[in-house]
């Protein structure tokens, strides 16, 4: 919508909307909310709706997927959230007003849900998130350990509200924070207060937000660019991800907000190309916000304009740093500048840029509609705020997580996480081996750290980091040199090409980490790699470079054993390097079927029937199909 | 302009849509990227005349945009598969072992590292670093349809019931 189309000084009444809507939609009290996260949906959410849709006919009620502002006949509401964080548990289902929490639902199961729930007012016990040790049934989010341990805020309407429907926003307050800074506060005021509240960017590095938009701010010339990062490259992390698909609105208001602190009037959100239904939401977020006036000319009826376009990224790791990305948006190969001039100073196009993480720009309304000092509460002194987490790898309850800054890496794990699970899938008391947080670019932690403090300033000692927040937990069974040449595998091929350091570097230091776990290194080969670590963190431009030797420097901190097993004895403690493994067949268990014999394609299995066979480890290819075609589990090592 | 019927050639009406995709762009080269990714919608891939008629269109040099076409994974140079099978390979994936997973897809269609897409060109196998389900790792997606917590013989059959169906037709 235009200026001309509408008089500037007329202005959006958000409170009449939310009146309005809050009237409409307490008109169905009853509503079924299934969560329609990338988790959920993969696990049959989709058709959980379907069923849902069919069954409430079959039953003869009315229902109704929006609230529309005339009346009409409904005897209940069906929406889809965005991420409620339990991904294990998907897909869930949520009946309100009760507030009960339905996990692992199937279609089939709906017709129960409908008749007993919907219509009869009777929880289905079967279907509650039963507490892993007691076994006792919890009815809902207000008593699940998993829930009531964490303190969402950003991630609590992500599961709530609709994120489709930008009037639900409204009804929650939302835009009243932008309004607040477009007709209440001065740029300088805005940038004051997040300073105040001590917000830090959430993408990594921790920078302090106010003082980012104020630099900007202070920056002269009339075109200035605020940049949403979404390229969340991050392997192992995804609350960007969700808070766009979840919670779109946040992210738009927040980015009107850093508009209107440093002066801007042209935004753009740039969303990883992975992420089809992030890119979709937010790119619907958009347009509604477009369509009410809450973007555009005239903003709350001031003479400031915003606009904002959506962008999909093409699939380069490199590009979530920042000048790489603004190289992305103007057309050319993501590779990074040297800074100075910051993007503060001469960013997308020359003009001064501020470029912020999704979860740092969800957090700004907070801060504008609660207060700064109500921020401040919550966290610690340096990293005040809570920070989402994405908790996978082997621990009973994945998901993502958020948690005030400074809980304990054993609360995380152990009490939201639920405990460390072996390679099957069952808990363990005993697995836990270590975290990888911060993805490439971040560090390992141990049983040692878990009382550490999870803030920016902590982890750093320890040589790890924030990072993004992915936080993979590991069991016994993981194999740490491995984990560390994965990570360089990937920053290898994610390397732009730029520095040589980082180009050639990472590239040797592969080499190195392939002649480890394929049993060719020695004692020295851990010296040269320490070396060439170091050399690249120094040589790079960008963080990607500097950071990416950090697994392999932490994991040689903290796991030193482990590449000694490998390179002096040739053996890998976690029986997980193909090449160091000693193939051999238990012979208590071996019954003497011959079968393996039988199979093998090298001949390097022999035995008498019903006697135990044996393998010759240097005819062995360890190919494998010994293991697959014995019935008794005795062959072990391939 | 108007084009009389005989002259419509297939590969008239290529550079037609091509043409339509640089316009909707304004003729921009700060629109490179999103040009690329529609016309690569179009095609599945980025046939190399394309390319340098894009360039030629916003007037900035062929290597420019080779450049740009080689620098992102997304941009693909050669002819995908009907069917795109991507096996997540992040961080939680990874230490819950999509690796088998990888190397079983490959096997069942006779693929390797090098050679990623099938010879009848019903399906392309490639990695990807993280598809953000990392709940239900290890994740495999075959077209926009996302399974969790996959197995070797799981993900195996997922292709094969592909391959069954694509024979029925």
């Amino acid at each position: 919508m235009s200026a001309r189309e509408r008089a500037p000084h007329q202005t959006v009444d958000l409170e009449a909307m939310a009146r309005a809507y809050e009237a409409a939609a307490g008109r169905y009290p009853r509503r079924v909310v299934v969560c329609a996260g990338t988790g959920c949906v993969a696990n049959g959410a989709h058709a959980v709706i379907q069923a849902f849709v069919e069954q409430i006919a079959a039953a003869g009620l009315n229902v109704t997927t929006e609230v529309r502002a005339e009346a009409h006949d409904a005897d209940l509401r069906l929406s889809k959230s965005g991420c409620q964080g339990f991904c294990q548990q998907g897909p869930l289902v949520t009946i309100e007003p009760e507030g009960i929490l339905y996990t692992r639902v199937k279609p089939e199961d709906v017709a129960q849900i409908v008749q007993e729930t919907l219509i009869g007012g009777k929880v289905v016990e079967r279907l509650l998130y039963a507490e892993p040790v007691t076994g006792q049934r919890c009815h809902g989010t207000a008593d699940i350990p998993f829930y009531t341990r964490q303190r969402r805020t950003v991630l609590r309407a992500c599961g709530a509200l609709d994120p489709e429907d930008i009037l639900e926003y409204i009804s929650r307050g939302g835009y009243a924070a932008a309004r607040r800074a477009y007709t209440e506060l001065s740029p300088q005021a805005v940038c004051e207060e997040v300073t105040f509240a001590g917000l830090r960017g959430r993408g990594g590095g921790g920078f302090p937000t106010g003082r980012k938009w104020d630099l900007t701010r202070k920056q002269p010339g009339p075109k200035k660019y605020v940049i949403c990062n979404g390229d969340e490259g991050d392997p192992g992390a995804f609350m960007d991800r969700s808070v766009m698909e979840g919670h779109p609105h946040s992210v738009i208001e927040g980015m009107m907000i850093a508009a209107r602190a440093i002066g801007a009037d042209e935004g753009v959100v740039y969303v990883r190309a992975e992420y089809p239904l992030a890119v979709r939401r937010i790119r619907k977020a958009v347009a509604d916000a477009e369509q009410m006036g809450l973007l555009g000319d005239g903003l709350f009826g001031t003479e400031h304009s915003f606009r904002e376009e959506v962008m999909e990224g093409a699939g380069a790791f490199v590009c979530g740093e920042e000048t790489a990305l603004i190289a992305s948006i103007e057309g050319k190969r993501g590779m990074p500048m040297p800074k100075p001039p910051f993007p503060a100073q001469s960013g997308l196009f020359g003009k001064p840029t501020v470029i912020n993480n999704v979860e740092t720009l969800a957090m700004v309304p907070l801060i504008l509609t609660e207060g700064a000092v109500a921020f401040r509460s919550v966290g610690t002194e340096n990293s005040p705020g809570t920070k989402t987490f994405a908790l996978t790898g082997h621990v009973a309850n994945t998901g993502l997580i958020e948690v005030p800054f400074g809980t304990s890496l054993r609360e995380v794990v152990h009490h939201i996480g639920g405990g460390v699970t072996d390679d099957a899938g069952h808990p363990t008391s005993q697995g836990f081996k270590a975290v990888q947080i911060g993805g490439p670019s971040g560090g390992c932690l141990t049983e040692d750290h878990l009382d550490l403090p999870l803030d920016f300033d902590s982890l750093r000692s320890v040589g790890a980091m924030v990072g993004s927040g992915g936080l993979v937990v590991m069991n016994k069974q993981t194999c740490m040199v491995s984990v560390a040449r994965f990570f360089m595998r990937f920053t290898q091929t994610e390397s732009c090409g730029k520095c040589v350091l980082c180009r050639e570097g990472t590239k040797q230091m592969l080499a190195l980490l392939d002649d480890i776990t394929e049993g060719r290194a020695t004692l020295e080969t851990l010296d040269l790699l320490e070396k060439v670590a170091k050399a690249v963190q120094k040589g790079s431009l960008c963080g990607l470079g500097k950071t990416a030797p950090n697994p392999v420097l932490s994991t040689l901190r903290y796991f030193r054993a482990e590449y000694e097993a490998h390179v002096v004895q040739k053996r890998c403690p976690a029986g997980q390097c193909k090449a160091l493994r000693v193939p051999s067949i238990d012979a208590a268990l071996c019954k003497g079927c011959t079968l393996c014999a039988r199979k093998c394609p090298v001949g390097a299995i022999s035995g008498q029937k019903k006697e135990a066979h044996w393998i010759d480890p240097d005819k062995c290819t360890r190919c494998g199909v010994c293991a697959q075609s014995c019935k008794f589990g005795a062959v072990t090592g391939v | 302009m108007s084009v009389a019927p005989a002259q419509v050639t297939p590969q008239h009406r290529k550079f037609q849509r091509v043409c339509d995709i640089i316009d909707q762009h304004d003729r921009n080269p700060g629109k490179l990227v999103p040009i690329l990714q529609a016309v690569q919608e179009e095609y599945r891939y980025l046939p190399e005349d394309v390319l340098t008629y894009v360039a030629t269109s916003l007037g900035i040099s062929p290597a420019r945009v080779y450049g740009v076409a080689t620098f992102y994974a997304h941009f693909a140079l050669e002819p995908k598969g009907k069917h795109t099978v991507r096996l997540c390979d992040g961080t939680a994936c990874h230490v819950k072992h999509s690796i088998p997973i990888l190397e079983a897809l490959r096997a069942r269609l006779g693929l390797s590292e090098k050679q990623n897409t099938t010879a009848d060109m019903l399906f392309t196998v490639e990695t990807v670093s993280c598809l953000g389900a990392c709940g239900l790792a290890p994740v495999v997606v075959v077209d926009e349809q996302v399974h969790g917590q996959m197995t070797p013989e799981k993900a195996v059959e997922v292709i094969e019931q592909i391959m069954a169906s694509e024979e029925s037709k």
